[in-house]
């Protein structure tokens, strides 16, 4: 059985964004490189199917056990390797990295070079961050299920696979507390959210492991999909910031009846 | 022009954002234009009327039943359908989980680009323009589509709603939706009545300064006062306070409310991204020196157990009026 997860390096959400002087784009020199939040959870729960088919309870014969593999599918850069690195160290078994240097992917040209590498692993299971950090279009996952004519569920916050591996159920976070109870066909893509699991940490013996693991690379002539783009990214601005405003002084009691009477009279929401 | 906007519902209701959008969408191709309005199964008598108020000039259904008419894959079909009938120029939808699910299903089956979680769209010439924050709101970009239909998801909130207009949209019904491999077979409320983060005029929100779950109950408590929904921080989520429906952040919800009421929150980077384009913001800090406190506009660096059931009391007191 074949796991797939999509994973995308990003800007760790600590890491200061500039501005590039092209105005398109940022200043990448200084960024620390991370593995998306979102696809770590998607690698955890990947990884914790493989354990619940053949960990210490599980039933499934030594030989099945030899055919379960997790692979990590990147489209990015030479450096995304490292990051793909930390996730082989969590504990997936080989990687897939399609290049794009020079390219702009937008999630439409990212989501057709993934499927297209997705169709040529045949994964009996992919699963994916809901959406990623830096950019945050929240479609490449989606988009991937689509191209490989595949159900999804996104986002997903607690995920159970019947033991034959014909159908899952899921359940997905509707917004405003509201929970949809979702059962899908597999093979399928699962688009995961924060509250699904905890990732683990990663171990020393894991990243020496690591080290031997094979990172595989392809292209997008390779993968025989056509180089287009649906967007541009016309500018990149700084966003209007909010300065410091009014400091209310005073005992608890006094500032909050103070407060009341600024948003009502001043800032008018109340 | 023409735009097609993907209209959601609540108990035959329409929602506000999708009012927002459809008026956004009337402004925009106004004159000689005309918006149609998608909807999720049939549509009422009161729900066409209200979205001829909102600005729809027509009104296409999907033939969806229980609850198919939640399920954004099912749905992608008749909406595909509803784009080949009404060719229009640009579809919008709310980017809410349903709404994001639908409009990315739907792009990605007919090949074109999306715009999604946008705050903004602006006519340049004969250029549509899509504003959305990227990396966590540190800065905004401006982006064009290349492919027609343009499609794009907005945040609830960007757009105030334009006066009623007087239209009566006819409706016509598009395809049976297709489940193809996904059930939806129960439905649950953990929080009946509750207002979802992102689509909330107003919230309440409390951090590591609140201790413990207990003491939510008082945040709850100003929130009812105030009609405002309760949202949090990670390290409030993360100590298992409350549910990670209330996470307000890069690893929650983004939010735009008219008031923002930030109680014992620090104001971590990724914190501050997520309510960046809320319109009033006040923070409550114990600590004088909390980050949170550079980016408000009203502060009190207090003990927020002796501020926030003050701030009740004079709410309510207020209302009494």
């Amino acid at each position: 059985m074949k796991i797939g997860v999509l994973l995308k390096e990003v800007a760790d959400t600590e890491s200061l964004i500039e501005i590039a002087p092209d105005g398109k784009s940022i200043i990448a020199d200084r960024i620390q490189w991370v593995i998306n939040p979102y696809d770590e959870i998607a690698l955890e729960e990947a990884l914790r199917l493989r354990e619940s088919l053949c960990g210490p309870t599980a039933t499934a014969s030594p030989e099945a056990c030899r055919a379960v593999e997790v692979v990590i599918v990147t489209a990015g850069l030479v450096h995304a390797q490292e990051t793909m690195r930390r996730a082989l160290a969590m504990g997936a078994d080989r990687g897939l990295r399609i290049d794009v240097e020079g390219l702009l992917p937008d999630p439409f040209f990212t989501a057709t070079l993934l499927a297209a590498a997705c169709r040529r692993e045949g994964f009996d299971i992919v699963f994916a961050g809901k959406i990623s950090t830096d950019a945050g279009w929240g479609q490449v996952h989606i988009g991937v299920a689509e191209m490989l004519s595949l159900p999804h569920v996104s986002p997903v916050e607690k995920f159970e696979c019947d033991p034959a591996f014909k159908e899952a159920v899921c359940t997905r976070a509707a917004g405003a507390g509201v929970k949809e109870m979702i059962r899908v066909r597999l093979p399928a893509l699962i688009g995961c959210e924060k509250s699904l699991n905890q990732p683990r940490y990663v171990s020393l013996p894991g990243i020496l492991k690591a080290k031997s693991k094979p990172i595989a690379e392809t292209n997008a002539s390779e993968l025989g999909v056509e180089v287009k783009s649906a967007m541009s990214i016309e500018r990149l601005a700084p966003p209007p910031e909010r300065r410091r405003g009014r400091m209310i002084a005073g005992r608890p009691r006094d500032a909050a009846r103070e407060l009341v009477r600024l948003l009502r009279e001043e800032a008018k929401v109340i | 022009m023409m735009i097609l906007v993907v209209a959601e519902s609540e108990g035959g209701a329409l929602k506000r954002h999708s009012a927002e959008l459809i008026g956004k969408a009337a402004s925009l191709v106004a004159p000689g234009g005309e918006v149609a309005a998608f909807v999720a199964g049939a549509s009422g008598d009161a729900l066409t009327r209200e979205l001829g108020r909102a600005g729809a000039d027509t009104v296409f259904a999907a033939n969806a039943s229980g609850n198919d008419a939640r399920s954004g894959q099912a749905l992608a079909q008749p909406l595909c359908a509803a784009v080949a009938r009404f060719a229009p120029d640009c579809v919008l939808g709310s980017s809410t989980p349903f709404g994001a699910d639908l409009l990315v299903r739907a792009s990605m089956r007919l090949g074109v680009g999306m715009a999604s979680d946008c705050t903004g769209i602006s006519v340049e010439g004969e250029k549509v323009l899509f504003e959305r924050p990227v990396y966590g709101g540190a800065a905004i970009a401006a982006v064009r589509l290349l492919s027609s239909p343009a499609f794009a998801s907005v945040r609830p909130n960007s757009f105030s709603i334009p006066p009623a207009f007087d239209k009566l949209p006819a409706v016509s019904v598009v395809e049976t939706v297709d489940a193809q491999g996904v059930r939806i077979e129960r439905v649950e409320e953990s929080e009946p009545g509750m207002v979802d983060l992102a689509e909330a005029d107003r919230i309440v929100a409390a951090g590591r300064g609140i201790r413990n779950a207990e003491n939510f109950g008082m945040i709850r408590d100003l929130a009812r006062a105030l009609g405002a929904t309760v949202g949090a921080s990670r390290a409030a989520v993360d100590e298992g306070w409350i549910s990670h429906d209330h996470q307000v952040g890069q690893s929650g919800r983004a939010v735009s409310p008219a008031l923002y009421i930030a109680c014992g929150i620090s104001g971590s980077i990724q914190h501050m991204s997520g309510m960046r384009s809320s319109k009033v913001v006040v923070a409550i800090n114990s600590d004088p020196e909390a980050p949170i406190f550079s980016r408000v506009d009203y502060g009190i660096a207090g003990d927020m157990f002796e501020v926030v059931p003050a701030l009740e009391e004079f709410i309510r007191e207020m209302r009494r009026k």
